[in-house]
C-alpha cells in the first residue's frame, strides 16, 4: 500500500448560495499523477482553493505525509510542500526567467545585493533535474507559452514544492507543448513528486494519470483507477446522465458554394498584415474548420467576414454578391450568424437581461420594434421560446447576462445566432471554457445546422474539436492558409505540424 | 426560490447607496455643525422645516431643482452611452443665450409660437454645443471630458461677447446717475417669451401661493424631459443602443449598431437638456440673459446625476435633495445669524458626492465577493 501525500476528509465548504464542497474526500498518494475532474462549478478549484489556503473549510482535516495540519493561507501551504500553477501565468514580463523565479525568495549577495549568478546557477540546475528546459537568462516576453508555463512549475519546485497543482495546464498550449508538458510531468513523477492536475479534458485524463477523482455538484461522485475506466465512464460520472462523447457525423452531399473568399487580405490592430491572401470556399451543408495557433490570423479572418474589420484587399462573396466590407449590420442582414470568440467582450452585454441579449442585432427590426418603439411582448415571447428551446438555465429572461454561467451565456449566443435561419454560421471558439455537458450542446446544434445544409466557418483552439466536427480543415499559419485538407484524411499529428508552420519546409521538399 | 430572494437583497442594496450616502453626509455635517458650536438637531430642524414645510419653501426649493434636473439628466444620458458630459456648463450657456436672443428678437411673435421656439432655441443651442466634443469623440476618439471641459471655456467666453453685443440700453435712472450696468446683461426677452409663474397657476385653481415665488413652468417641462430621458432609453431601440454602446461597445459593434452615430446622438441628446436650464433662468426667472447668474449648475448636475444612480428618477430626486439643501441653508445662515455659513452646504454636497462613490464601491466589491464565493 503506497502512503498518501495527502489526505483531504469530510472537506465542507458552504458560500451563501451554494455548498461548494459537500463532505469532500480526496486523498492522492506519494508520487501520482491525480486528475481531478468535473464541470464547472463542480468544486474543484473550490476544493483546490482550500488546499492552497485561499479558502478556510467549514469542516474537515487535511493530512501531509499522514500528518495533521492546518493550512490557513498560502504560505502555511507553500511550507508544507504545495505548489500551485494557475491557469493565467503571473510572470512579470520585462524580468528574466531566473529573475521572476526568485522573485520573493532572493538569493542575496552580502545581505543586500540579489545574487543573480546564484539563481541562474539554481534554476538551470532545477531545470536539468527535471527536464524543463528554460534558458535563464531569457526575458519573459520573449518566450512562448510553453514556456512560460514551465517557469511556472520551476518557480514553485525552487519554493520546494512536493505536491504540485496544476489548475487546467494544456488550456494554453499546442499539440506539440501539450506532448512536451507530459514528458515534464512525468519525469516529474519519477523524481517522486506528486501531481494533482485539474481539467475537463478527457483524453488528457486518459493520457497522463494514473488515477482520476471526479467532482459533481461539491461532490466526489467517482474515485478510479485510470487503467480500469474509459472516457464514457467519466463523463457519465462528470454529467451525472449519458453523455455521447463520439460525434456521429453522417457523409453528406454539399450544394451550392455559400461563402468565397478570394486573396483576402486585412491588417491587426498593430496595423501589421495579418491575412495574407487567404482563399477557400464553403459550401452548402459544409464545415469547415480553421486549425492554427492562436493570434495567426484567425480573429482578423473572422472579424473581416463579420464586418468588424476592414479588408485591405481581395473579395469576399456570399452566393455570388459581393459583401467586402459591408457594414456589421449590413452583414448581419444577409443572414451571417456569428458566434465570437471573446464571448464576454463581443457576444454579449453583460448588463443586458436574457431577453435584451436575446434581440440583440434584431432589436431594430419587427416584431421586436416598431419604428423607434420597443415591442415588449414580442421581445419577451422570443426569449420564453429560446429559453425553453435550448434549456437555458436558470429560466428566467430578467436576469442579467452576469450572473448567468459561462456555459448558459454562450446558449444564449448559440440561440439568437442560429434564430432565423442563417445562410451562414461563423463559430469562433464556440466551446471555450465550457464544461462537458454544453460542449455537447454546442457541437449537436452545430452539426443539426449542416445536416440542415447551411454553410459552417468553425474556428478553434482545440484541434480534437476541429478534427472531429469538419469536413475539411484549413491549416492558418502566420496569416496564411498552409493547407486545406480532408477532415478524414488527416490527424492531429499533421495539422499540428501545419499550424507550427514546421511542415512548410517538408512541403517544399516534397515538392522539390 | 431561495436564491431570488437573495439577488432582490442584492439590488435593494445596490439601489439604496444613495440613501445610505446623504444619511452620513448629514453625519458629518453634524460634527461640523458641533465644532461650529451650535446644536445640529437645531439646525437641521429649521433647515428642512424652512424648505418643505410649507408651501413657499417647496416653491423656492423646486425652484433650485428645477435646472439640476436638466444638467444632472444631460450627465445621466450621456453617461448611459458611456459617456462623461462635463460640458454642462457650456451647453447650458448656449442654450440659454440662444432662448434670451430669439426671446428678445422675434418680440412680435404671438405667444404659441415665441414660447416653444424658445424652448427649441435652448435645447438646439445645448444640443449644437454637445455634438462637437461627440463628433471628435466618434469620428477621431478625443476624449469626451477634455472637448467638453474646453467648450465650457469657449461658451462662457463666447456668451460674454454676445451679451456685450446685445447690451440692453441704459434706462433713464441709470443715465440719470450716470451709472453703467453692473452685471453685463441683454434686454428683456418679449412678454410672449415668458414662462408663467406657478402662482399663476395656482391662483386659477384657488390655491394659496406667495406671488414673489419664483418656481415657474420651467419646472413642469423638466419633469417632462425627465419622463422623455426615461422613455427614450428604456422604451424605445434607440435607447436599447444607446445603452448598448455604453455598456460594452464591442459587442454593440459586432450587434450591427453603429458606435459613432449613437455616440453623437447621446451627446446632441444630452447637450439639449444641459441648455433647457435657459427655460428656467431665462425665460422663467431674469427674463434676459445676464452674465454669469447660474454659474456652477453644470457642474452641480454631475453631483446630482451621481447621487441618482444615473436614473431619470433618482435625477429627479436628487436635484430635489439639492434644492432643500441650498434653500434650507440660506435660511439657516439668516436664522443663526450668519453662524452657519452658507459654505456648509457645499460641505453637505461636496461629503454626499464622496459618501456616494464610497458606499458604492463598499457595495460593489462586497455584493462581488458574495457572488464569487457563490
Amino acid at each position: 500500500m503506497p502512503e498518501f501525500a495527502l489526505e483531504m476528509k469530510n472537506i465542507t465548504k458552504r458560500f451563501p448560495l451554494v455548498l461548494a464542497n459537500d463532505k469532500v474526500n480526496f486523498s492522492v498518494y506519494k508520487g501520482e499523477i491525480h486528475a481531478l475532474v468535473g464541470e464547472n462549478g463542480a468544486g474543484k478549484t473550490t476544493l483546490m482553493s482550500i488546499l492552497y489556503g485561499l479558502y478556510q473549510a467549514d469542516q474537515g482535516q487535511f493530512f501531509i505525509n499522514g500528518n495533521e495540519v492546518n493550512i490557513f493561507n498560502p504560505r502555511v501551504a507553500i511550507s508544507l510542500g504545495i505548489g500551485m500553477v494557475h491557469q493565467h501565468f503571473m510572470l512579470i514580463p520585462p524580468l528574466t526567467i531566473a529573475e521572476n523565479v526568485i522573485l520573493g525568495m532572493e538569493p542575496k549577495k552580502n545581505g543586500i545585493f540579489i545574487d543573480i549568478e546564484k539563481a541562474v546557477k539554481e534554476v538551470e540546475e532545477l531545470s536539468k533535474k527535471f527536464g524543463l528546459k528554460v534558458d535563464p537568462r531569457a526575458k519573459i516576453e520573449n518566450v512562448s507559452v510553453g514556456i512560460e508555463q514551465r517557469v511556472e512549475i520551476i518557480k514553485i519546485l525552487y519554493r520546494g514544492a512536493e505536491i504540485l497543482v496544476m489548475d487546467e495546464p494544456t488550456a494554453v498550449l499546442t499539440p506539440q507543448e501539450v506532448e512536451e508538458l507530459f514528458e515534464i510531468l512525468k519525469s516529474l513523477k519519477n523524481q517522486g513528486k506528486t501531481i494533482i492536475f485539474i481539467t475537463h479534458k478527457l483524453n488528457e485524463v486518459k493520457a497522463i494519470s494514473d488515477r482520476i477523482t471526479v467532482m459533481r455538484k461539491g461532490k466526489v461522485v467517482g474515485v478510479k483507477n485510470t487503467e480500469d475506466t474509459n472516457q464514457e465512464e467519466i463523463a457519465n460520472l462528470m454529467v451525472g446522465r449519458k453523455v455521447i462523447l463520439r460525434i456521429d457525423k453522417k457523409p453528406q452531399p454539399t450544394g451550392k458554394v455559400v461563402l468565397q473568399i478570394e486573396k483576402l487580405n486585412a491588417l491587426n490592430n498593430k496595423g501589421l498584415a495579418a491575412l495574407k491572401n487567404i482563399s477557400f470556399q464553403i459550401k452548402e451543408g459544409e464545415i469547415l474548420g480553421i486549425a492554427g495557433v492562436e493570434g495567426n490570423g484567425q480573429t482578423e479572418l473572422v472579424e473581416t467576414i463579420t464586418g468588424l474589420r476592414r479588408a485591405t484587399g481581395g473579395k469576399i462573396t456570399l452566393y455570388n454578391k459581393d459583401i467586402t466590407n459591408y457594414s456589421p449590420r449590413n452583414i448581419k442582414e444577409k443572414k451571417i450568424a456569428h458566434i465570437p470568440e471573446d464571448r464576454r467582450q463581443r457576444g454579449i452585454i453583460s448588463n443586458y437581461s436574457v431577453a435584451e441579449n436575446l434581440i440583440l442585432g434584431s432589436h431594430y427590426n419587427p416584431p421586436y420594434s416598431k419604428g423607434l418603439i420597443l415591442n415588449f411582448t414580442a421581445i419577451n415571447n422570443h426569449a420564453n421560446k429560446l429559453i425553453k428551446e435550448f434549456d437555458i438555465r436558470p429560466p428566467n429572461r430578467d436576469n442579467l447576462l452576469k450572473s448567468l454561467s459561462g456555459g448558459n451565456q454562450q446558449k444564449i449566443i448559440v440561440a439568437r445566432e442560429f434564430f432565423g435561419e442563417p445562410n451562414l454560421l461563423i463559430a469562433a471558439q464556440p466551446t471555450r471554457g465550457l464544461d462537458v455537458g454544453s460542449i455537447e450542446f454546442v457541437h449537436r446544434q452545430l452539426l443539426n445546422e449542416r445536416d440542415k445544409g447551411k454553410a459552417i466557418l468553425l474556428v478553434s483552439a482545440d484541434l480534437e474539436e476541429i478534427l472531429s466536427l469538419s469536413d475539411r480543415i484549413a491549416a492558418i499559419y502566420e496569416g496564411k492558409i498552409v493547407d486545406i485538407l480532408d477532415a478524414q484524411k488527416t490527424n492531429e499529428k499533421e495539422l499540428g505540424l501545419l499550424m507550427t508552420g514546421s511542415a512548410l519546409n517538408k512541403k517544399l521538399q516534397r515538392i522539390k | 426560490m431561495k436564491l431570488f430572494k437573495k439577488i432582490n437583497y442584492f439590488a435593494i442594496l445596490e439601489k439604496s447607496t444613495p440613501l445610505i450616502a446623504v444619511l452620513l453626509a448629514l453625519l458629518v455635517g453634524a460634527i461640523v455643525i458641533i465644532l461650529i458650536g451650535e446644536n445640529p438637531i437645531n439646525v437641521y430642524k429649521i433647515l428642512f422645516s424652512y424648505a418643505i414645510g410649507n408651501r413657499d419653501g417647496w416653491g423656492n426649493v423646486l425652484f433650485r431643482a428645477t435646472p439640476l434636473i436638466f444638467t444632472g439628466l444631460a450627465v445621466a444620458f450621456a453617461f448611459r452611452c458611456g459617456l462623461f458630459n462635463i460640458g454642462g456648463e457650456g451647453q447650458m450657456y448656449i442654450g440659454a443665450f440662444f432662448a434670451a436672443w430669439v426671446g428678445f428678437t422675434f418680440t412680435d411673435f404671438p405667444v404659441f409660437i415665441l414660447i416653444p421656439l424658445c424652448i427649441l432655441a435652448a435645447a438646439a443651442g445645448g444640443a449644437l454645443w454637445a455634438a462637437v466634443p461627440g463628433i471628435l469623440k466618434a469620428k477621431i476618439g478625443v476624449h469626451e471630458v477634455i472637448i467638453t471641459i474646453m467648450m465650457n471655456w469657449i461658451a462662457a467666453s463666447l456668451s460674454f461677447y454676445l451679451c456685450l453685443v446685445y447690451k440692453a440700453p441704459a434706462t433713464e435712472a441709470m443715465k440719470a446717475a450716470g451709472v453703467k450696468q453692473m452685471i453685463p446683461h441683454t434686454r428683456e426677452i418679449a412678454q410672449a417669451a415668458r414662462l408663467p409663474r406657478l402662482y399663476n397657476l395656482f391662483k386659477s385653481i384657488n390655491i394659496d401661493f406667495p406671488a414673489y415665488n419664483q418656481v415657474n413652468v420651467s419646472f413642469f417641462i423638466a419633469i417632462g424631459v425627465a419622463i422623455l430621458a426615461y422613455y427614450i432609453l428604456w422604451k424605445t431601440n434607440l435607447g436599447y443602443e444607446i445603452r448598448a454602446v455604453g455598456y460594452n461597445p464591442l459587442a454593440a459593434e459586432y450587434g450591427g449598431i453603429n458606435v459613432a452615430k449613437n455616440i453623437v446622438l447621446a451627446m446632441v441628446i444630452s447637450g439639449a437638456f444641459a441648455g433647457l436650464v435657459g427655460t428656467n433662468e431665462v425665460m422663467g426667472y431674469k427674463y434676459r440673459w445676464r452674465q454669469e447668474i447660474f454659474t456652477g449648475l453644470g457642474f452641480n448636475g454631475i453631483a446630482v446625476a451621481l447621487l441618482g444612480k444615473n436614473h431619470p428618477l433618482g435625477v429627479v430626486l436628487a436635484a430635489i435633495l439639492f434644492g432643500i439643501l441650498n434653500y434650507g441653508g440660506a435660511i439657516v445662515n439668516i436664522y443663526t445669524k450668519g453662524r452657519i455659513p452658507r459654505e456648509l452646504i457645499m460641505v453637505l454636497q461636496a461629503v454626499i458626492v464622496i459618501f456616494v462613490v464610497i458606499s458604492d464601491e463598499v457595495v460593489r466589491r462586497f455584493i462581488g465577493k458574495r457572488r464569487k464565493m457563490a
